[in-house]
């Protein structure tokens, strides 16, 4: 599961600071790093589609001294938005998690290509066997009835 | 072309108008379903706006915990309401003071009536963090247990308290 | 009191009736055969379009009256708002905005009936039957449930509400017109393809005459998003370009499958080829068009750019909806075997490339619709409310992006019919090597160590550009002199296409690229980002026209060079009292300089927002070359050649 996450920040646009940044001072700029990603990842559950990094609302502001204080404890970025999520539910998560309800959404492209390859196969099998060259006896077959219709 | 495949763009725009329909039938969008209920009510030591003393405890009685501000003008226009329901039904509401001024909730509660057993002072608003509040006024219905019932987002009115009533009774 | 609301309401209404007579005579003329009575279809667009800019006239006159006894003008403007922005203000809101796209709808249609002279008259009749039916249905709305005309009477507000101070900015006079522009563009192709299936005819002329109208509405399509991800950016003062936000994917989803619709219609054009998904195509981007107009009003998903939601008007749209998108679904499904193609194409061939193109882009677009639409169905099973945020959309986008990057470049090569990947891999294969070593470098250059995917993200711009190129070159016969011969279409294509690849640099350089902080700052105090420095020179107040700041002078320095003095502002404008973010930039080819104010602090302190993007601009460059291109195409002398009726040859 961590390996799933961390497989999807690699493709996710990259931690850009946030809002009252000054605040949260960290050592290590990894950890800073990490701080602000996970603040891109998690939604202000008031705004209007803000993460946290972004927004001005008080809770936002409130969530992310959260964030800090739980990365000073020690706490892993599963641990940190697990305490978020049971607290305001699985809303506040940017990236969905891998639920049963949530299956048909992480394979859904990928289902959605699939059956367009196929469909692509079928069609054109379909397509190039209606106008496919005739064959020897066709060809006769033409000429015989072309042959009659002159008459 | 087989015939249903061309059938299928028709079907799938039916389900989306179908979810569509379903969707503007909905209430209140914004609201967040709260994964707490059924859970106990967090665990604090915080001091009341009436006394300054530490208190860590909710009554064990099913009670209201209405989180509210002086500067939350929508907790104004419950007031009333909630100040009705203390009085003519009896019910007992706990408040948070969230996110506000111990002074100012003192004025606040002497000038427009108040309809709570005491209030919690959640100045930072810890507690409110542990209730995943993120917008007064917002109230929980807890019961003689301690574990969250139900909880409502925004303010209370008698439209609303009709379906909490349900609840409310539930835990009697 | 000015009775000009009164007139404009008038005019409105006029329109209407020109729209149920657009759709009824044509029609009574293809029932009974009688051309006389299609001819009216052209004069009765024209006056449609002609009321309708009349309406349009009569609102502006109203913002700039300050007539505040009209409700539209009582909730959007107000006596100090500067002219450019009373006049702008009118599609600041929903009913204003809906005006504006009928308008838009109409002139289209217009255009239609005007430059069709070529066109047999019962296929014109259909076309315009056809857009006179969307037509009528979006003026009820606009009447019953959107009237930007209704009065505030009895009692007239001494002053107005205010236009919205986000979108008191130049963005807002560019924005929403172009992409509205782009949206009901669409239309053009939609009826088109409907008036096909329901004439039963469908041939290479349908082609021609569907491409640059098609193109055309692309075009501005392309320049609206591009212009909305540039206005969210130096407006809404986090320097974000692209949110995944609903409301950015309902322009995002029909632009993608207009350029899957180009692309179809330049094999059905050519090779007589794909005629029925032509049309399912073109029937699709149109219907996306209006899923996004159902998205933004009626409050069915939370958006920052969310129109106010009225389920009423919800209902209006959504059955709307089901009519034109039902209706033409239907239609299809009878009639799309009346259009079936005949021909051959080999596995290798551009027919195939093109196909793989088009079920690329359809699959993005049915992933990003179903990001979208995904937290709506959880919240209607009752399972709960979740998100689907940019990591998600990243994940599915993305690598299909990489592999259609891959595929453009032997497609603009390939030969029509039959080709081989011997021939074509003997084309590119220098172009790869070198474009991997290139690849590869540019990682170390901007950073001094490797990153994956900068290097495949490069490649594959890098690509495209070789690919494009390489076959520029084969096709100009190796001299330069015959670039400039070479047909208008295929310069397009060029243009488009080295578009996309600057657009995908840019993307991958600002991504990986780019730096920020947030840092206290009084005055005189300095910061360090980057090769940067950041030093504020001063603080201060400034009144406006109709709001009151508190701004920053902040000078950048990068070694002893000044390179940059700019000036954020914190504004709160007076009637509503809301608080605005300016930005200030400093703009160019290779990094923006982007500098924000956040909160005040103790201490005359300031919490200041700094970041460099790198090749930011590059980003909307590439859309500005996608749509210069596709101009071009536009321009092709084939499509102003006239085609004689009983000439059309059926493939």
């Amino acid at each position: 599961m961590r390996l799933f996450l961390l497989l999807l920040t690699l493709w996710a646009l990259p931690s850009l600071a946030v809002v009252e940044g000054y605040k949260y001072q960290f050592e290590d700029p990894n950890e800073l790093a990490r701080f602000n990603a996970l603040a891109a990842d998690l939604r202000c559950p008031k705004c209007q589609n803000q993460d946290l990094a972004d927004s001005n609302a008080p809770v936002a502001s409130d969530m992310r001294q959260k964030v800090y204080e739980l990365m000073l404890e020690g706490k892993s970025n599963d641990e940190i938005v697990q305490y978020m999520v049971d607290r305001y539910g699985d809303f506040v998560k940017y990236t969905p998690s891998f639920k049963p309800e949530t299956l048909l959404l992480w394979f859904g492209p990928g289902l959605l290509l699939l059956f367009g390859i196929a469909l692509l196969v079928l069609v054109r099998k379909n397509q190039n066997r209606s106008t496919a060259p005739l064959t020897a006896k066709e060809q006769a077959r033409l000429q015989a009835l072309q042959e009659k219709s002159k008459l | 072309m087989n015939r249903t495949l061309l059938f299928l763009p028709l079907g799938i725009f039916l389900a989306i108008g179908v979810l569509f329909w379903i969707g503007l039938g909905k209430e209140d969008k914004t609201a967040l379903p709260s994964p707490l209920i059924g859970k106990p009510f967090p665990q604090f030591i915080l001091n009341t706006v009436e006394s300054g003393q530490s208190t860590n405890t909710l009554p064990k009685e099913p009670v209201l915990v209405n989180v509210w501000a002086t500067w939350c003008p929508t907790c104004k226009a419950e007031h009333e309401f909630l100040k009705q329901l203390a009085k003519e039904q009896g019910i007992k509401i706990v408040g948070i003071n969230y996110k506000d001024d111990d002074a100012k909730a003192k004025q606040w509660l002497s000038a427009y009536g108040n309809p709570y057993l005491f209030n919690i002072a959640d100045p930072q608003g810890q507690l409110g963090l542990e209730l995943g509040v993120y917008g007064a006024p917002e109230t929980f219905l807890v019961d003689s247990q301690g574990i969250i019932r139900g909880k409502h987002v925004g303010d209370l009115n008698p439209k609303v308290w009709e379906t909490l009533q349900q609840t409310y009774k539930a835990m009697q | 009191m000015s009775m000009m609301a009164e007139y404009g309401q008038l005019a409105l209404i006029m329109a209407l009736m020109l729209a149920v007579l657009q759709w009824l005579v044509p029609m009574m003329g293809l029932r009974l055969k009688q051309e006389w009575l299609m001819a009216y279809a052209r004069p009765l667009a024209v006056g449609q379009a002609l009321f309708l800019l009349l309406s349009i006239l009569a609102l502006a006159w109203c913002f700039v009256q300050d007539d505040f006894s009209v409700s539209y003008v009582a909730h959007n403007s107000n006596t100090a708002l500067p002219v450019a922005y009373k006049i702008s203000a009118i599609w600041g809101a929903h009913e204003g905005s809906l005006l504006l796209w009928m308008v838009l709808f109409s002139l289209w249609s217009m255009a239609v009936a005007l430059f069709s002279r070529s066109l047999p008259i019962d296929m014109i009749a259909r076309v315009l039957v056809i857009l006179g039916l969307v037509a009528t249905g979006f003026l009820l709305f606009l009447l019953e449930t959107s009237n930007p005309f209704s009065r505030t009477l009895p009692s007239v507000p001494a002053e107005g509400a205010d236009l919205n101070p986000l979108l008191q900015d130049f963005g807002l006079i560019v924005h929403p017109p172009m992409l509205y522009m782009g949206y009901v563009g669409l239309s053009v192709a939609f009826a088109f393809a409907l008036a096909a299936l329901l004439g039963g005819r469908l041939d290479a002329a349908w082609a021609r005459w569907s491409r640059p109208w098609t193109t055309a509405a692309w075009v501005c399509l392309t320049l609206g998003i591009a212009l909305g991800s540039w206005w969210a950016y130096y407006e809404l003062g986090w320097g974000g370009w692209w949110f995944w936000d609903p409301v950015e994917n309902a322009s995002l989803m029909p632009w993608l499958v207009a350029t899957a619709l180009l692309h179809s219609l330049a094999v059905t054009e050519k090779r007589g080829l794909f005629k029925s998904w032509t049309v399912l195509l073109a029937i699709f981007a149109f219907s996306l068009s209006l899923l996004g107009t159902f998205l933004v009003r009626s409050g069915v998903l939370t958006s920052v750019h969310a129109f106010a939601s009225d389920p009423e008007r919800g209902v209006f749209i959504l059955v709307l909806l089901g009519l034109c998108v039902g209706g033409s679904l239907l239609v299809y499904a009878f009639k799309a075997p009346t259009v079936r193609s005949v021909g051959r194409y080999e596995w290798v061939s551009r027919e195939s490339f093109l196909l793989v193109n088009n079920l690329l882009l359809i699959v993005a677009a049915l992933a990003v619709l179903l990001g979208t639409l995904y937290p709506l169905i959880i919240d209607f099973a009752g399972l709960g409310k979740i998100s689907v945020g940019p990591s998600w959309f990243n994940s599915m986008f993305v690598p299909i992006m990489v592999v259609l990057a891959l595929m453009l470049g032997p497609g603009v090569m390939a030969y029509w019919k039959a080709d081989t990947f011997k021939r074509l891999g003997g084309q590119t294969v220098l172009v790869a090597a070198l474009v991997v070593l290139v690849a590869v470098a540019v990682p170390f250059v901007m950073d001094g160590q490797f990153n994956w995917q900068v290097a495949l993200g490069m490649a594959v711009a890098l690509w495209i550009v070789g690919a494009t190129l390489a076959d520029l070159w084969q096709k100009s016969r190796k001299q330069f002199g015959r670039v400039l011969k070479l047909n208008r279409s295929y310069q397009g294509m060029v243009l488009a296409h080295l578009g996309v690849a600057i657009s995908i640099i840019g993307v991958v350089m600002v991504s990986h690229y780019s730096v920020e902080k947030t840092v206290r700052m009084a005055q005189g105090d300095e910061a360090v980002l980057g090769d940067y420095r950041f030093v504020l020179n001063k603080l201060g107040h400034i009144e406006g026209p109709n709001y009151i700041s508190d701004a920053a002078e902040i000078s950048i320095y990068q070694g002893e060079n000044r390179v940059a003095v700019l000036n954020p502002e914190k504004r709160r404008y007076n009637a509503s009292g809301s608080i605005m973010t300016e930005a200030d930039i400093a703009k160019s080819l290779w990094r923006d300089l982007y500098v924000s104010m956040g909160e005040p602090l103790p201490n005359n302190a300031w919490g200041i927002r700094l970041q460099v993007k790198a090749f930011m601009r590059w980003v909307w460059l590439g859309a500005i070359f996608m749509a210069v291109g596709g101009f071009l195409a536009i321009l092709d002398k084939r499509y102003r050649a006239k085609v004689a009726r009983s000439k059309e040859a059926t493939l």
